[in-house]
């Protein structure tokens, strides 16, 4: 239609800038991340979020584990740390209690911060301690070629469950509540300004927050299981998704073929473990 | 100066403003074309250098503005500028 490719022909524009770029480490991108993953719509999110809480980039510290969603660390023009596997929560810990007025927020895996660092989110959480985790969940190991992780779905297939996962999976929304997260949401990457608004949440909260980014790997996770592309993954996604505010935590299973719950679960306030300790710290006479 | 302000973007005048593609940082994985609510975008016939086909806007008359193809891009490759509100070209 040749009619409207004229009306529709573009300019060449010089210099062009992003409305994220002032976050970004520009000269690393484009980034390393597969055709179809979700994990730069994720990072995109986290920071329309930061730019619409307005905070001066020097108070925010951003951690990450190892992984395809460690990598986030590496493409932000802020201070990041990339920890080792499983230590972004322990790192994160020692930061805030170091510099309590910074910002931390820890962006990782359902790998990295459920399997090897499980022990360090459940006591973080138990602590309340006032950091915001971000877990990036694509249902299995990425990184490392797409091995079966504890959010592994039962029955879906990975390079270890080729005959369909047998194990019962954590349900992190469950797991965060129970553990003692005073903010827990969930979201998918095709969930625009509703995701903007659980991370800006999050991060505001005083107190240990957690927000659940379902994403696609088309990569792995959606190739063995017949999901197809990261489009198609994202359509399923619109297809079972159910927006429920308020929701008991132990509905928010995930199961292949089945509805699954987004929305915010728990939004409490109660004293974190720097408030505790200082209060302790004035009761026995020292500094706090 | 970052590499990315020394790129050079495609930019299509809709009703509201502008939208922008870069397309060598696009990987073609169709989520903005799919997700506009308005069907402004299409994926064009060319690729591009890493041989995806990055979006082209077809109908600039129906977009909104809304920014959902902004948002969903994993790479950085597409947004859009309100009329007024524009800091580049
Ligand atoms: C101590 C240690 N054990 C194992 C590994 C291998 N390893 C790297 S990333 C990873 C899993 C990452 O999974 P996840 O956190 O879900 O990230 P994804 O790649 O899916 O984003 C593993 C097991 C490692 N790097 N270090
Ligand atoms: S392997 Fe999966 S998680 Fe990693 S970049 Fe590719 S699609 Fe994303
Ligand atoms: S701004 Fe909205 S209507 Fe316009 S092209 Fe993007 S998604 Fe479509
Ligand atoms: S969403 Fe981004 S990467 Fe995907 S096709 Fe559109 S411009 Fe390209
Ligand atoms: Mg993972």
């Amino acid at each position: 239609m040749p009619v409207r490719a004229a009306r529709a022909a573009p300019e060449f524009v010089p210099r062009v800038r992003h409305p994220l770029e002032r976050w970004l480490r520009t000269d690393r991108l484009p980034h390393i991340w597969c055709s179809g993953c979700g994990l730069g719509t994720a990072l995109s999110a986290f920071l329309y979020a930061l730019d619409e809480l307005g905070w001066d980039p020097d108070t925010v510290a951003v951690v990450s584990g190892i992984g395809c969603a460690g990598r986030v660390a590496g493409y932000l023009r802020l201070d990041t740390y990339h920890t080792t596997h499983g230590r972004a929560i322990p790192f994160a810990t020692g930061l805030k209690l170091a510099k309590p007025d910074l910002h931390v927020i820890v962006f990782s895996g359902d790998g990295d911060l459920f399997a090897i660092g499980g022990n360090h989110f459940i006591h973080a959480a138990r602590r309340n301690m006032d950091i915001a985790v971000i877990c990036v969940n694509n249902f299995n190991y990425g990184m490392t070629g797409g091995q079966l992780g504890p959010t592994t779905p039962v029955g879906a297939r990975t390079t270890t469950s080729p005959f369909g996962n047998f194990e019962h999976p954590f349900n992190l929304v469950h797991l965060a509540a129970s553990a003692g997260a005073t903010y827990v949401a969930r979201c998918t990457t095709l969930d625009g300004r509703r995701l903007q608004k659980a991370l800006v949440e999050a991060l505001s909260h005083k107190g240990f927050t957690f927000v659940e980014i379902l994403a696609p790997c088309p990569t792995n996770y959606g190739r063995r299981n017949r999901l197809g592309e990261g489009l198609d993954e994202l359509r399923y996604y619109r297809e079972h998704m159910v927006i429920k505010h308020g929701a008991d935590p132990k509905e928010a299973d995930i199961a292949p073929g089945k509805p699954f719950l987004v929305g915010k679960f728990v939004d409490i306030q109660k004293p974190t473990y720097l408030e505790l300790y200082q209060a302790k710290a004035r009761e026995i006479g020292g500094e706090g | 100066m970052s590499e990315l302000q020394e790129r050079v973007a495609k930019r299509w005048k809709v009703p509201k403003g502008h939208i922008y593609v870069l397309e060598e940082f696009c990987k073609g994985c169709g989520f903005c074309v799919e997700f506009c609510p308005k069907k402004v975008l299409a994926q064009a016939s060319h690729f591009n250098d890493k041989g995806y086909h990055p979006p082209e806007v077809v109908d600039p008359e129906a977009c909104v503005l809304c920014g959902f193809c902004e948002r969903i891009c994993p790479d950085f490759a597409i947004w859009v500028e309100e009329e007024g509100k524009s800091d580049a070209g």
